[in-house]
């Protein structure tokens, strides 16, 4: 950085023959900034002629009047920029020189590759997404009174800051209904076509005592139903609040075949196992099956003290078992923060935010479209369709495209959202090319030399972008 | 480092306890003086320590400073360097200027202080003070090259199973000391009343790590536990396989976690605190004595309704794994010697225990030093567990591979928790990393 500031300052005490050397150092590095090249253009091209008179401020004064946004742009683009080119070439302790080393292992470890996957889903959905959003909503709120009002709801998510935008969202994607306001819409609507029945999270003990067992969901006694023999069905798992209200269990009548199913669990410990104890409540409303050979011969329900019994049933040993619908667990919404969803789910919190903003840049583009083209298309007979699709959107399209671009480039470089949204279990499967970047470097991975290969990386899968956007502004200006 | 709110930690136990102010110090300050020859030897006297010690815990830590200043004279200032001690520490350093003593979080940083030069070894006042009072271990851990550094003074105890106390009595269930009572009885008993037994917070890795240890630890013992924490055997041992096929045995069973897997790996803590104490929806969560931090906020009391037990034993001793904060000398004072040779004495310790939300790891404070019975319960099981003490592995580790979100041993413990039937590929997983990291 010295030497940068040495640079220009030589030439600017001597002749003016040495001035264009300095000016012109930064248009290599000036990537970032055209106003600096562009500037130095101008002071560099009457040098180059020499001979005819100077028209405009002498050099020396160019000069000191670059050299200000020239200082600070080498001090806080230029020297970073080569700094972390040169340090992505050592190791992590920055003392050996690995050369593209850091570069290949972006592309051959397993979890950086997950990064750069998640990055291309979110280019490909994100940007789209929130372009096409806004461009709807520009188009409606263009014909809605309170269109105001409208905008304003839909831009006050820009008012949030990106961090507490993914606090929200980390509370919307909550897996427990009771929180999470995503899982509480699905369970609510979910439960309103079918509802949970029975007794979700029965089950028989688990030892080779145990009466029953569970066979594909379905609980099934171990012991075969005969007339005069009554089959035990002792569950456990269920909660004493569940069943405060039954009634206590008893045992079945003795002829017929029939049996008891009931929780076997004492408040407090205590009860003889697998025995119907006093204190213990029958399970009223049980489907129970007979089952012989593999066709289900009768079905009957368990009463209010967990008694049930086939009446009008051949004689004869049957299974009995208790399908699995009696045990359904209830539905619990979506695993929003699951490694399946987390980047989707993630992409959902980006567009919230940014929809309202390329909403308000398209309906100003929008208010600048031509009245009379629409009319004359409407006069010609369009219909209200092919007037938006052959008339509105393609005098956007300019508009469109920066909304477009500039959603790509935030895209790329994007961190808080993933950083909050996703928890740390599934941060591995949620992660992005700018957070690896800072995890690797700083976050307690402590390669340096790596995280600046994975910052040289997403500059360069920027920087066409960036050219391509200052290229239209270069042609919009002339 | 997020391991060491520790002490923020009993602060909600021993509230009340708060009032003994600096009559306690200058009493113990005096009692000492006459030890001390009469005259006091650091008149006039300047020294500056730095810990991350804010609010109460500052408080209670300016108490044992007072205690200092009336027994030997020096004055003593107390900088706070808030919750990232290096941020603070580093500039400093940089600058010629650093604090006579500095607390730090992490042993980690001992051995990277030493490695700069930053700090000074401690005298043999301060080593004699260390022999008598702690295990040959916590020398070691404040050692760096051969040189001894820093000594642990305040310590968060991890071995521990926080339990609601109504759930089992609703069960009728009783604390385990074994690992196979814990799984076979205690738990098997909740799940069987509806009582999911187990909370785990196992979306930040650092909990599932202070699981593994534990039974590592006991299982293991702990030579092997030395020798896995600096990677001498590899992950793929057969110490681990067992240690990991007993973790399996909790977190393998859909029954035993509250939302099976997939939930527990969206939990943060101190959520599952909450998930027990708050929402009684499970019923014990396995985590250190910070957790006491968070019971109040869930409406339960420490000691009633939030009650602990002891890590079960895996192997044949119960395990006792400690985290906490490493005293080092910045200065070459003889104030500051003075004011380590303090911290580490059993004068120091008692003076310190008898302040809320702290505990000693120095063996010789007296168990009746602490104000609440939980504390000293704890102390207890640190003074029984004598020389098979053990600091956290994890924060022992390369940070890329004990301490780092998504990366390294966190990491490959949650996906252990995805498919816990895979042990191989989990040691696999876990051998890899750590390669990795320690190679550097």
């Amino acid at each position: 950085m010295t030497e940068r500031l040495d640079g220009p300052q030589a030439p600017g005490g001597g002749d003016a023959a040495g001035e264009p050397p300095g000016p012109r150092e930064t248009p290599p590095a000036g990537v970032t900034a055209p106003v600096a090249a562009a500037a130095s253009a101008t002071a560099a091209v009457p040098a180059e002629g020499a001979a005819p008179p100077r028209l405009g401020p002498s050099p020396r004064l160019a000069v000191m009047f670059l050299l200000p946004a020239v200082l600070l742009l080498a001090a806080w683009m230029i020297y970073p920029l080569v700094y972390s080119l040169v340090r992505s070439l050592f190791d992590a302790s920055g003392s050996r020189f690995v050369g593209l080393g850091n570069y290949g292992s972006i592309f051959t470890d397993s979890s950086t590759l997950t990064t750069i996957r998640n990055n291309v889903i979110w280019v490909v959905v994100a940007p789209v997404v929130v372009t096409a959003l806004g461009l709807i909503f520009a188009v409606l709120t263009e014909r809605i009174r309170w269109a105001t009002a409208f905008k304003l709801v839909l831009f006050m998510p820009m008012a949030v800051s990106l961090l507490a935008a993914g606090v929200i969202f980390r509370l919307v994607y909550e897996q427990d209904p009771d929180k999470g306001v995503a899982n509480a819409i699905i369970t609510t609507v979910h439960d309103t076509f079918s509802s949970s029945t029975g007794y979700p999270g029965a089950r028989p003990r688990e030892n080779d005592q145990a009466p029953a067992t569970v066979q594909g969901g379905a609980v099934v006694a171990k012991q075969q139903a005969q007339p005069g023999r009554p089959v035990l069905i002792p569950l456990v798992g269920l909660s004493q609040d569940v069943v405060k209200d039954a009634a206590p269990a008893k045992a079945a009548p003795a002829d017929g075949i029939g049996g008891t199913v009931w929780l076997d669990v004492v408040r407090g410990g205590g009860g003889t196992l697998n025995q119907v104890d006093p204190q213990e409540k029958g399970l009223a409303g049980i489907t129970v099956e007979a089952v012989s050979g593999s066709t289900v011969k009768a079905t009957t329900e368990t009463a209010d003290d967990g008694t049930f019994r086939f009446s009008g049933l051949p004689a004869g040993s049957y299974v009995i078992r208790l399908p699995q619908s009696n045990f359904t667990a209830p539905f619990n919404g979506v695993t929003w923060l699951g490694p399946a969803l987390i980047t989707p789910a993630i992409i959902g919190a980006y567009i919230w935010v940014w929809a309202g903003f390329a909403m308000v840049l398209i309906a100003a583009g929008l208010s600048a479209i031509p009245r009379d083209a629409l009319e004359a298309a409407r006069i010609d007979g369009a219909t209200e369709w092919q007037v938006f699709r052959r008339i509105t959107v393609p005098l956007l399209a300019p508009v469109l495209l920066v909304v477009f671009v500039t959603m790509v480039i935030n895209v790329l470089k994007v961190f808080d959202l993933v950083f909050i949204i996703a928890p740390g279990s599934v941060q591995p499967q949620a992660n992005v090319i700018a957070l690896e970047m800072w995890r690797v470097s700083f976050g307690g991975g402590g390669n340096q030399g790596l995280g600046s290969a994975l910052s040289i990386f997403l500059l360069l899968l920027v920087v066409p972008f960036m050219i391509f956007n200052i290229r239209r502004f270069r042609r919009d200006e002339s | 480092m997020r391991k060491l709110p520790i002490a923020v930690a009993l602060l909600g136990v021993a509230a009340a306890a708060c009032g003994t102010s600096s009559g306690g110090g200058t009493q113990a300050g005096s009692s000492s003086a006459p030890a001390a020859g009469g005259a006091k030897p650091l008149a006039g006297v300047k020294i500056e320590v730095a810990a991350k010690w804010t609010g109460d815990e500052q408080a209670n830590f300016e108490k044992v400073l007072k205690a200092f200043e009336a027994k030997t004279g020096a004055s003593v200032t107390y900088a706070s360097t808030g919750e990232d001690t290096g941020a603070y520490l580093g500039p400093r350093i940089e600058g010629g200027n650093p604090p006579d003593v500095a607390i730090l979080p992490q042993p980690g940083l001992v051995q990277q202080y030493a490695d700069q030069g930053a700090l000074k070894p401690l005298s043999s006042q301060v080593q004699a003070q260390i022999d008598q009072n702690y295990t040959p271990y916590w020398k070691e851990l404040g050692s760096a090259k051969g040189q001894v550094y820093g000594v642990l003074v305040k310590a968060a105890h991890k071995s521990l199973i926080w339990y609601r106390q109504s759930a089992f009595d609703d069960a009728g269930a009783q604390p385990a000391t074994t690992w196979d009572d814990l799984v076979s009885k205690t738990a098997q008993t909740l799940s069987d009343s509806g009582t999911t037994p187990f909370a785990l917070c196992a979306a930040s890795g650092w909990t599932l790590t202070d699981l593994f240890e534990n039974i590592y630890l006991s299982s293991a013992g702990p030579d092997n536990y030395d020798k896995l924490s600096k990677h001498e055997i590899p992950w793929t041992d057969a110490s681990v396989t067992t240690a990991l096929q007993k973790m399996a045995q909790v977190v393998g069973k859909k029954e035993f976690i509250l939302g099976g897997p997939s939930g527990a790996l969206q939990t943060d803590f101190p959520t599952c605190v909450t998930q027990v104490y708050g929402q009684k929806k499970a019923a014990m969560v396995i985590e250190a004595d910070f957790v006491a931090a968070s019971v109040p906020q869930s409406g339960a009391k420490v000691g009633e309704e939030a009650k602990i037990m002891p890590f079960p034993k895996v192997g044949d001793t119960a395990p006792v794994i400690l985290g906490g904060d490493v005293a080092v000398v910045m200065k070459d004072s003889k104030g500051a010697q003075a004011l380590l040779e303090y911290l580490a004495s059993k004068e120091g310790g008692e003076v310190w225990a008898k302040q809320p939300g702290y505990l000693s790891p120095n063996r010789n404070v007296s168990p009746d030093n602490y104000p609440d019975d939980l504390t000293k319960q704890l102390a207890q099981t640190i003074i029984s567990a004598g020389e098979s003490v053990r600091y956290d592995m994890s924060d022992l580790a390369p940070s890329a591979f004990g301490g780092t979100d998504g990366k390294g041993e966190w990491k490959d413990l949650q996906d252990f928790l995805r498919t816990p039937t895979d042990v191989k590929g989990a040691q696999q997983k876990l051998e890899a990393d750590a390669a990795k990291a320690f190679e550097k």
